[in-house]
């Protein structure tokens, strides 16, 4: 049986190869999947823990953070298009009309 | 075996979603990206959690991407050479602070093993007990988790509504 250990150290590479998208690229849709990128490591930590915990708990909540990503990728998607629509860019750096 | 199995699917989860970042285009992005989300449905059968990684395999690698995927294509994006270039000088300076930040990560989980809990009643012989791992999730859900899972169902409507307001023309 692989360790705990294992699973977190995948767990926190995944996340920090997410952030890392999010701060280095500029296309607001690879921004969009960078995020689900840590969602998912946050997942495969809550999975492990509960395997290691031996309580189920923890797939339950899996479950739930899976259905909050689907309503945030499609609400995001949805903006992005309507940023692409009135700006006809997804470039986060030319999109700043909130700027002042 | 299982250790073996375990090494290839996290070298090919990191190393898709390393790439998710790396490529330019937006396209390639999003198929190393459904690589990725694959290769974790592995990990989580290697970890025994047969429903999220049919999941996974359903509602990540199936329905988010080909969403992804339907508007990269709308929007028929293409990678344009001067934010190669800013790329290239940022992740100059971000890739050494995210290794630092991966310390960080760890760290803090390590901290947290030091407190878990002793372990719980929930192991794989009562979840055969249960009739399979499905089988008892699906009776905790619906028993432990149905409040939640009743509250999910407005979650949906409200980002249903939300994305046919979002997308809709507007009539001027």
């Amino acid at each position: 049986m692989v360790p705990l250990h294992g699973y977190l150290v995948v767990s926190a590479l995944l996340f920090v190869i997410g952030v890392t998208g999010v701060l280095v690229r500029r296309n607001a849709i690879v921004i969009l999947m960078c995020i689900e990128l840590m969602l998912n490591a946050a997942n495969l930590s809550f999975v492990a823990f509960s395997r290691e915990l031996q309580n189920l708990s923890g797939q339950i909540f899996v479950f739930f953070v899976m259905v909050v990503a689907a309503a945030e990728v499609t609400v995001g998607l949805a903006i992005i298009v309507t940023l692409y629509r009135n700006w006809k860019t997804i470039h986060v750096d030319e999109i700043r009309m909130l700027k002042g | 075996m299982e250790l073996f199995l375990f090494v290839i699917f996290s070298l090919l989860t990191v190393g898709s979603a390393a790439a998710v970042v790396w490529h330019p285009h937006p396209v390639k992005s999003a198929l190393f990206l459904i690589l990725s989300f694959f290769s974790m449905g592995g990990l989580y059968l290697l970890l025994q959690a047969e429903f999220i990684a049919l999941m996974q395999v359903l509602v990540y690698a199936g329905a988010v991407m080909v969403l992804f995927l339907f508007v990269i294509m709308l929007l028929n994006l293409k990678p344009r050479g001067e934010d190669r270039t800013a790329f290239k000088v940022r992740i100059r300076w971000a890739g050494p602070l995210a290794l630092l930040f991966v310390g960080g990560v760890l760290t803090a989980m390590t901290g947290a093993l030091a407190r878990v809990a002793p372990a719980g009643a929930q192991g794989p012989e009562w979840v055969v007990a249960q009739g399979g791992n499905i089988r008892a999730l699906g009776r905790l859900l619906f028993t432990r988790g149905l409040l939640p899972f009743e509250v999910t169902s407005i979650l949906l409507l409200v980002a249903v509504v939300g994305v046919m307001v979002l997308a809709k023309k507007e009539r001027r």
